[in-house]
Parts: C-alpha cells; sequence; structure tokens
C-alpha cells in the first residue's frame, strides 16, 4: 500500500512529455468549452434565440422599460370562469370540471407601443389565466384574429425585420412588407381577413381565438387536437367602428364592467383527422364540431401599471393536466420569447412610475 | 500504515460521477434552452426541472456521506496554494450545486408560476410572487450557472493535472476503489 505521508517519488517527466500533457489537459478543457459555446449559441449568429425575437420588437417599437415588448398597451380584467362540464369527456383539467374558476386577464393592443392609438390596429388580444383549485395553472393568449400571418418563427422573425426602420432613412422600408408577403403564400388567409377588419370599439364585443393548436386530454389518456375562441355574449354593438386615435377601449371597457359583468363564451372547435394542428397560419375548414366549455365572466377592471395581471407572464404553454401544446413551432417560440421579454421587464419595474409621467406628456 | 483511506467511499464515489454526469448535462440544457426559440426550448425546459429537483436531493444525501466517510488525505507534497485552491473549490462546488436548483425554485415561484415537474407533479412555491425578486433571482440563476461551469472546467483541469502530470493518488481515488499493483 501507498503511504500517504511519503509518497512515492516518480521519475520527473521530460520537457516534451510535460508540455504533450498540458496540451492534453488544455485540449479536454477547451473541447468542454467548445461545446458549452456551441450550444448555447456563440458560433450560431444565424439561430433565432429568445433574445433576437425581443430585439427586433425593441428595435421597431422603442424600449419603454417596464412594459411587455409586445401587446404593451392594456388593462387588467377580473373576473371568473363558469364550466359547463360539456369539455369534461375530452379533458381532464379541472377547469372544465369544477363549477368556478378564478381568472385574472389582460386585454390589450398587439403593437410594441404602449402609447400606440387604439385605432391603429383592427386587433385586440385577451389573455387569461385560470387558477385551479389545485394549485394547476392555464394560461393562454388570445388574439381577434382567426389565423396567424405566418406559420413559423424564423418567418415571423423576418416579418418583423422587414418592419424595421432602415438604418439610412430611420424609416422602414415601404417595400419590405409587401416583399415579404409575395414571398410568403401561407400569409393568404390572414391578409384576406385583414382586409375587411376594422378597429372595433370596444373590446367587449370581440371574438378572442387562441389561434395556435393544442391537445385535451382526457382521463383515458385520449388527446383531441383543438383550437379554442371566446365569443362576447355582448353583440349590442358589434360592428360599430372606432373612433379615431386615442385610448378609448380602456374607457368603454371601465364604463361596460360598472354596468354588469361582461360575458365570453368558451368554444372548444375539435380537430378532423388531417386538420392542419401545426400551421397556425391555416384556418380549419367550417363544420367542426364545437363544444361550449363555459362561460367566462369579468367583473372588474385594474390599471395594467399596478393590477394584478401586470407580472404575469401569459406564457400559453403554462397548462393544467388534461391541456397539452400541440407541436406548432409558434407555441414554444412564445413561451421562449416571453420569457426574455418577462425578464427585461420585471428588471425594469422601478422604473414605471416614470412612463406613467411618459404617458402624460 | 495509515490510519486514513486510499480512496473516497464507494457510495460517495458513485455519487460524484452520477451527479458529475447529471450537473454537466443540467449546464448544458440550461445553456441550449434559453439560446433556442425550437421545441428545443420546451423540451429542454421540462428536463431541466425534474432534473434540478433531482439534483438538489442528491446533494443533499451527498453532504451527509461526505460528513460520516472519510476522505482520503492529499498528498503531503501538494504545494499550499493548490491545497487552499482544491478547498475553496469543493466548498463553492458544493455551495452551487445546492443554490442553483433552490435559486430555480425560488425564481419560478417568485414568477407566479406553478412548479410543475411534470404535467401533474406540483411542487409548493417557495417564495411569494414579486417581479422584481423574481428579476432578482433569475439573474443570479443564470450567472451562478456560469460561475459553476467555469469550477467544473476548473476541477476537471485539475484532477487531469493530479492524474497526468503530478501522477499522484488524487485522480485515482476517485476513480477506483483499490490501489493499482
Amino acid at each position: 500500500m501507498v503511504d500517504r505521508s511519503s509518497p512515492p517519488t516518480r521519475p520527473p517527466l521530460s520537457g516534451a512529455s510535460l508540455t504533450l500533457r498540458l496540451a492534453g489537459i488544455a485540449v479536454v478543457v477547451a473541447a468542454m468549452a467548445g461545446a458549452f459555446a456551441y450550444v448555447n449559441g456563440t458560433f450560431d449568429p444565424q439561430r433565432l434565440t429568445p433574445k433576437k425575437l425581443i430585439n427586433v420588437l425593441e428595435t421597431n417599437n422603442g424600449v419603454h422599460p417596464g412594459f411587455r415588448r409586445n401587446h404593451s398597451k392594456g388593462v387588467c380584467v377580473i373576473g371568473h370562469f363558469e364550466s359547463s362540464g360539456e369539455a369534461r369527456s375530452y379533458s381532464s383539467a379541472q377547469v372544465f370540471n369544477d363549477a368556478r374558476t378564478p381568472v385574472v386577464g389582460r386585454l390589450a393592443l398587439p403593437a410594441g407601443n404602449p402609447y400606440a392609438p387604439d385605432s391603429s390596429v383592427p386587433i385586440r388580444s385577451l389573455a387569461l389565466r385560470f387558477t385551479q383549485a389545485n394549485g394547476q395553472q392555464w394560461r393562454t393568449g388570445m388574439n381577434s384574429m382567426p389565423v396567424f400571418p405566418v406559420g413559423t418563427p424564423e418567418a415571423f422573425y423576418q416579418l418583423q425585420q422587414a418592419q424595421s426602420p432602415d438604418p439610412a432613412t430611420g424609416k422602414p422600408n415601404p417595400a419590405a412588407v409587401p416583399a415579404f408577403f409575395g414571398a410568403h403564400p401561407e400569409a393568404g388567409p390572414f391578409l384576406a381577413w385583414i382586409k375587411t377588419a376594422r378597429p372595433s370599439a370596444s373590446y367587449a364585443t370581440e371574438t378572442y381565438n387562441s389561434v395556435n393548436a393544442f391537445y385535451l386530454v382526457n382521463a383515458a389518456g385520449q388527446r383531441q387536437a383543438v383550437r379554442w375562441s371566446m365569443v362576447p355574449l355582448a353583440q349590442d354593438a358589434a360592428g360599430a367602428t372606432a373612433p379615431e386615435g386615442g385610448d378609448f377601449l380602456e374607457k368603454d371597457l371601465v364604463q361596460r364592467i360598472s354596468a354588469g359583468p361582461l360575458r365570453w363564451q368558451l368554444n372548444i372547435t375539435l380537430a378532423d383527422a388531417g386538420d392542419p394542428v401545426n400551421d397556425a397560419s391555416k384556418a380549419w375548414p367550417d363544420g367542426r364540431k364545437v363544444v361550449n366549455a363555459g362561460t367566462l365572466v369579468l367583473e372588474s377592471t385594474q390599471p395594467q401599471l399596478n393590477g394584478e395581471c401586470r407580472d404575469i407572464n401569459y406564457d400559453p404553454l403554462v397548462l393544467p393536466a388534461g391541456i397539452e401544446g400541440s407541436d406548432d413551432p409558434l407555441l414554444a417560440a412564445r413561451s421562449a420569447g416571453y420569457a426574455s421579454s418577462y425578464l427585461r421587464r420585471t428588471s425594469e419595474v422601478s422604473q414605471l412610475p416614470a412612463a406613467k409621467k411618459e404617458a402624460q406628456q | 500504515m495509515s490510519a486514513q483511506p486510499n480512496h473516497f467511499a464507494p457510495l460517495a464515489r458513485l455519487l460524484h460521477w452520477l451527479m458529475a454526469v447529471m450537473i454537466i448535462a443540467m449546464l448544458f440544457i440550461g445553456a441550449g434552452m434559453v439560446a433556442s426559440v425550437s421545441e428545443r426550448h420546451e423540451w429542454l425546459i421540462n428536463l431541466h426541472k425534474p432534473l434540478g429537483i433531482a439534483i438538489l436531493l442528491l446533494v443533499i444525501v451527498r453532504l451527509v456521506v461526505r460528513f460520516s466517510t472519510r476522505q482520503p488525505p492529499l498528498p503531503a507534497d501538494l504545494p499550499g496554494w493548490q491545497v487552499l485552491a482544491a478547498k475553496a473549490s469543493h466548498v463553492l462546488l458544493y455551495i452551487l450545486m445546492f443554490v442553483l436548483p433552490l435559486l430555480g425554485w425560488a425564481m419560478i415561484s417568485a414568477a407566479g408560476d406553478p412548479v410543475m415537474l411534470s404535467s401533474s407533479v406540483q411542487l409548493p412555491s417557495i417564495l411569494p410572487a414579486n417581479a422584481q425578486v423574481f428579476a432578482f433571482l433569475r439573474k443570479a440563476h443564470g450567472y451562478l450557472a456560469y460561475l459553476l461551469f467555469l469550477t467544473v472546467l476548473l476541477h476537471l483541469a485539475a484532477a487531469l493535472f493530479h492524474g497526468w502530470v503530478r501522477r499522484d493518488e488524487v485522480l485515482d481515488s476517485m476513480l477506483r476503489g483499490r490501489d493499482r499493483a
């Protein structure tokens, strides 16, 4: 046995052998560090990363500290969901079984500028967080368009790049977006829709669509591909066109909710075999079975600067048991991009009161 | 005959190599998932969370084993600064192995997100939701993970230095249970 107190004397290494051995150590360490750098994207500047996705939004919209990098202008809503029980046979999620599940949501404009006029885009969005009694959550971010312009995160990134200011002129190149759509025929259904879409005068009269597909999973483990929509029960002012400019949406919402709760019906559309579940740019044909899963009841509003929705990341892949993401590549990209936006804005929360002043100027 | 062992206890060696594989995998999973918007992001994050909790449990077992077994001593002729570096880097490794999973758990809690290890296994939140606390913990998780990776590289380089250059018993004491003939 080796006696530790007097280690055996080994013959000293020759200069060449020592160099070779030290070089061997350097190679092992460099290989490991290199593999790590490969994985984190250092050697791959072309790779689309969450950082790039959020950077291009900041390039296009400016940086507004503390605000979401997209859908920046909005208002918090508080309410609950009343299950009809009809989705129970498709999903084991508690939200479809329990009579009532509390909800914290957010209605918003789909732009990265928190001061954009409400009439600037014909799209509105609704994000919801359902908190089940068992502690699991269902988060969903829905939009009033029926389909997404493109089917992949790469194409979405290119579409944002097409809207970026040209460094030479400081303005977006007016030919870039038409050129993008010329090269992306998958945007056809979205373009056909947006041609007829008008900015609505109210958040309350819009239908909000999941756009991406998901799977409902029942207690027996059967999976059903679905998309869902929140369809307004308030149809009174449907078709009313928006007044010019301004901030009419939040005022309208506060006014309506003070008169009584606002309701939407949760319609879950079941895909047929062969319907595209991995491409949000493609609509599913009419005639699909629709399940009325229950009613969303919104009872109060809160300003987004200090409301409960402010610190919620409406990541569409925060799902309870019984709902699963599909292989739609936009879902993972939304999840990854939102996480990046969330870290940036939560780091800037202390700058938000100043943003209030910025808004008043 | 020395009263001190020449090798680490078999359980200590098993834990060392098991956790070496898990921690290196974990570091690569983390680096890959934050740099990806593809389905890989989702797949990796679903691996990252349960693996992190497994490491947290194992490091507790490992600390118990560490303090209830005897460690082979460092070679008597090791220079003082290398003794200090060896001891300090091991303390740092233990701290980071323990703190990183806790930081991950805490930051998910502070974000107000449910702490899900699978589609139905949920851990309790260990902090109330708070955006600023989240931002701090999330950054600490990232920076300390890089520090852990650098410490692992140093540990690897030092182990090979013992085995290939000094040719003492240090590398052997973790590689095998018996002395070479």
